[in-house]
């Protein structure tokens, strides 16, 4: 077995017949983390509970009693998800040696199935960002950055400059859960998405992101940004390994008010051959501003090869969508400085020295603990919930929304199945061109593409298609119906494998895991 | 001098009698150690949500179809906004856009010129009541420059009852909360005990002239009781009046009740006028109530509030077991008050009159003026009586035959009070406290006393 197994189809058969062990797997993964430290996806590596859990993985698999799929199989989840007595961070000052003294709902139910639970990953701090690179960790490298692909396309700018300085970024809020799936640390990660922040790295890490429906998978435990918007998402290498996450944590929480009651059924995906039935509607609005001809071509490539095997692909209107961005600043601004302001140094976390009075501690304690964006999101979201602001704000915002939400309805209504849009703007940026904008200015060009279906709270996934003329990869998104996952996934699939997308190269993962090159051709594992 | 018409107002928070807290499954105790009964999402740890208490909600609903309220079928919960030690998400859950009960009324009664006789029954419109968070409790220190916070009370369930300003003066304020004291008790959806902070009331005050608009309000707080309530209202009425006759102004401010000093003090408002930033709160979905009309057929029962269920299932509210009892029993309207009123009276009432052949309009006097007085002398709640109800009945059951007389009856009363464990005739044998019936027996008594006291004899007889 291989570190880019799928899970469903290799990996896990591969544990059932002994022909590899959990703890082997974990032991590689573990090496390959150390190995691959210099991408800085992790935060916290938690090496001997993993261990510990591969070895109770491996005497389940010894009785011939595996708990599942997922028994012994190495996750990684990103550090905004509280893991008992391993540090939940949010990669921030605030919470820098927290200690969280429960599970996020996930994460307890991919322990419950025995999954192994390798570390914390980094991301943007408190989740606010599209580049993972403003935490307090420092920024995430993109794998890519050091792949033969995008090696061999490269051309140094000068002889003093080294591979050091050209390292792409891996996109965020979900950077470290995306670097670490695509450096094969890992099986499968969970990240948070609240305007794409699953889709976005998943996109420039080549890998699989999933952005379920809202209310479908718990976010009890999950450290919130906007409450309203919020999901956990689910990176992986392959659809099918998405669909068999999301199945194992899917389903109504007691814990969370805000999940769907209805019974959830976890389902296989089926291996489409026909999409003559199938409608694919190309939102005109996606062709936004900034969008690199590279991309266009691209989907347009993708909507040819629907239309060419039978599908009826039609050009359709999402009118509201460029009011999107400025109506998610202000719910999203107003949703954070509600949220963060539990964080007083009072209870956990850190506390400021200033001792004069309570008021003096807190905003000492609030200016030590955030760094400068989210700050600057609390400033806003506070004008905004000014009582003179309300309704010009907050309200028309939730109106707009509303009307975001309806665009995708009335679309849906018309008979089209999914929606086929390009992921990102571009293949990733170079991590000294990306910090020449600030935060909210990346925020606002990047979320751009994905930002909508939060707003509408409907599906979407990122799949990757193809790598760009510097050798990154470049993925195209799929949005779907309310709950209607198996759908989406089930187009997804279809797609991922047509697209034949290559298998990155590493030096490091050759070294540690001589099977992989066998597969180099293709990423798909049927 | 122009007459000046005093407007009061209430906000009423009750604490709502449940198990758990409001949002979360920590237990709801008095005087329990410190930070003991804090769950993860009451201390405010990051990713928790709130899982709204079904038995929290029943209590509202029963309380808003006591006070004649209009259920809202569809309530909304918002987030309060401010910093406070003892608030540890730094934001309230309230309803502050669409409360679960709205537009009922509360009657009650008063004396006039303190003469029980003469009642008379009021009015006042109850605004809303709404579901909320209590805040955690916070002691500063100021010698150790430090706050000790305890935040077993935080997230505890809360019925803000907001009363409209239809009250006139203190006395008028106290007996309205008074009776919805003894409606929530009855109900028993807040035990709505003052001393452990269980109904807590600020009142709100102005002065006007007959015909002007409403003057300038104050928010007076810190009150810890019904009688300091009418002390604090009345103080405060007089205070504006003067303030204004003087040609001083009022300012909108709150103002705390010193009950040593009996006067209201401004409070340290650091803030001045706060902006709540108030917001929806996302992870509550909008809270939906159903009539047997509205209830759909396939509904889970368990998941579901049936507004008419809960409204079959009222007790006897106050002004109900008054009526009963001043019907069934004779007694007088003023009677049925003071039974209501204390704690357990009634019950102890109803079980003498069940024990004795004394009718109930006797019996009456018995417990409203010697046993409750008795009981009042010493402190004690009815419960806590060493003359039980049976004990009671026993004596009255010998007054009643004329085995004793009344003068007899009340010092066997006082000797029962004791509580040394004699039976009333016991006490009667003991003190040779029994009637005569024989009349040969009583006049050689009597002679025996004239004979005995010739002097007193003859100077009465002479005037």
């Amino acid at each position: 077995a291989a570190l880019n197994d799928g899970l469903r189809s290799q990996v896990s058969a591969a544990l059932k017949e002994g022909r590899v062990t959990p703890t082997e797997l974990c032991q590689r993964c573990l090496a390959l983390i150390k190995s691959t430290k210099f991408l800085n996806a992790y935060i916290t590596v938690a090496e001997e509970t993993a261990l510990k859990q591969a070895e109770e993985a491996e005497e389940r698999y010894k009785r011939g009693q595996p708990l599942g799929i997922l028994d012994g199989i190495p996750i990684a989840v990103k550090d905004n998800f509280n893991t008992a007595g391993i540090e939940t961070t949010c990669a921030s000052n605030m919470l820098k040696g927290y200690i969280s003294p429960y599970n996020a709902t996930v994460v307890q139910k991919l322990l419950d199935q025995g999954a192994v639970l390798l570390g914390k990953t980094n991301l943007d701090e408190f989740a606010m960002g599209s580049g993972s690179t403003d935490g307090v960790f420092g920024p995430v490298r993109n794998p890519w950055s050091y792949s033969k692909q995008y090696k061999e396309k490269s051309v140094p700018k000068s002889h003093s400059e080294d591979e050091e300085s050209n390292w792409v970024i891996t996109g965020g809020s979900s950077g470290g859960s995306a670097a670490a799936v695509s450096s094969f640390t890992c099986f499968a990660a969970l990240g948070s998405d609240t305007g794409g922040s699953t889709r976005n790295p998943a996109a420039h890490c080549g890998v699989v992101g999933l952005k379920p429906t809202y209310g479908l998978i718990s976010r009890h435990g999950l450290i919130p940004l906007v409450n309203s918007m919020d999901v956990p998402g689910i990176l992986t290498r392959c659809v099918d390994d998405a669909a068999v996450l999301l199945g194992s944590l899917a389903g109504h929480d007691p814990k969370d008010s805000t999940t769907i009651q209805d019974g959830f059924k976890p389902f296989e995906l089926p291996n489409l051959t026909d999409v003559s039935k199938l409608s694919i509607g190309i939102p005109k609005e996606y062709h936004a501003p900034g969008l690199s001809s590279e991309i266009l071509a691209l989907w347009s490539k993708a909507a040819d090869l629907f239309k060419n095997a039978g599908a009826k692909v039609v050009e359709v209107s999402l009118p509201h969508t460029p009011y999107s961005i400025v109506c998610y600043h202000v719910l999203c601004t107003a949703e954070v400085a509600s949220n963060m302001a539990r964080f007083d140094g009072l209870e956990y976390g850190h506390r400021s020295a200033m001792k004069d009075s309570t008021e003096s501690m807190y905003a000492a304690t609030r200016r030590e603990g955030f760094n400068d964006v989210v700050r600057g999101r609390i400033l806003s979201g506070n004008y905004f919930l000014l009582k003179q602001n309300y309704e010009k704000y907050f309200v028309k915002a939730q109106k707009v929304r509303r009307l975001i939400a309806n665009d995708f309805v009335k679309v849906f209504r018309s008979g089209v199945d999914i929606l086929l849009t390009p992921t990102t703007l571009s293949d990733a940026a170079p991590y000294t061109e990306f910090i020449q904008e600030d935060n909210r200015t990346r925020s606002a060009q990047d979320d751009i593409l994905t930002q909508a279906a939060n707003m509408a709270g409907l599906p979407a996934i990122n799949v990757p298609t193809a790598l760009s003329e510097r050798g990154l990869p470049v993925g195209l998104q799929f949005i779907g119906r309310s709950f209607q996952e198996k759908q989406l996934l089930t187009v997804a699939k279809w797609f991922e494998k047509q697209v034949q997308f290559p298998v990155i190269q590493l030096e490091e993962v050759k070294r540690h895991d001589t099977d992989v090159f066998q597969h180099q051709k293709s990423a798909s594992f049927s | 001098l122009a007459p000046w018409v005093p407007v009061v107002g209430l906000e009423i928070h009750a604490q709502i009698s449940s198990n758990s807290k409001l949002f979360s499954g920590s237990k709801v105790r008095f005087a329990a150690p410190p930070n003991s009964l804090v769950s993860f999402f009451d201390a405010s740890l990051p990713g928790t949500l709130p899982v709204l208490n079904r038995r929290c909600v029943e209590a509202a609903v029963m309380t808003g179809l006591a006070l004649n309220c209009s259920i809202n079928k569809k309530s909304l919960f918002d987030r309060k906004h401010y910093f406070y030690a003892d608030l540890p998400a730094g934001y309230q859950i309230t309803q502050q856009r669409v409360p679960i009960a709205v537009n009922g009324s509360l009657s009650y009664s008063l004396c006039i010129d303190n003469k029980m006789s003469q009642m008379v029954t009021k009015t006042v419109r109850i605004k809303q009541i709404q579901l909320e968070q209590d805040s955690g409790k916070s002691l500063h220190d100021d010698s150790r420059s430090q706050t000790l916070v305890d935040l077993n009370r935080a997230g505890v369930g809360l019925m803000e009852v907001v009363m409209e300003p239809d009250m006139c003066c203190g006395e008028e304020a106290a007996a309205a909360v008074r009776e919805l004291q003894l409606i929530l008790q009855t109900l028993g959806s807040s035990q709505a005990v003052m001393a452990e902070g269980q109904l807590r009331v600020d009142a709100n005050v102005s002065v006007h002239h007959p015909g002007e608009p409403y003057g300038v309000r104050t928010e007076v707080k810190n009150i810890n009781s019904i009688r300091f309530l009418a002390k604090a209202i009345d103080y405060e009425i007089q205070r504006q009046i003067e303030e204004l006759e003087n040609g001083g102004t009022i300012l909108n401010e709150t103002r705390a009740f010193d009950s040593k000093l009996g006067c209201t003090v401004p409070m340290r408002d650091k803030e001045g006028k706060q902006d709540y930033r108030f917001m929806p709160e996302p992870n509550l979905p909008p809270l939906i109530l159903y009539d047997a009309k509205s209830l759909p057929a396939n509904m889970n029962h368990q998941q579901v509030i049936n507004i008419d269920w809960i409204h079959e299932r009222l007790p006897d509210l106050p002004s109900v077991k008054r009526k009963k009892l001043v019907e069934q029993y004779g007694i007088l309207p003023e009677h049925s008050f003071t039974l209501l009123n204390e704690d357990g009276l009634a019950e102890f009432f109803e079980s003498v009159v069940k024990q004795t052949q004394m009718k109930p309009k006797k019996v009456i006097g018995w417990i409203l003026k010697d046993l409750l007085s008795y009981l009042k002398q010493h402190s004690l709640t009815v419960k806590e009586s060493p003359v039980s109800s049976f004990l009671l009945a026993d004596l009255l059951n010998l007054l009643e035959k004329k085995e004793i007389s009344s003068t007899a009856a009340k010092q066997v009363l006082a000797e029962l009070w004791k509580g040394e464990g004699k039976t009333s005739l016991e006490i009667v044998k003991e003190q040779k406290l029994e009637l005569l019936q024989d009349q040969k027996e009583l006049e050689q008594i009597c002679q025996a006393v004239i004979d005995g006291h010739k002097n007193e004899v003859i100077m009465m007889v002479l005037g």
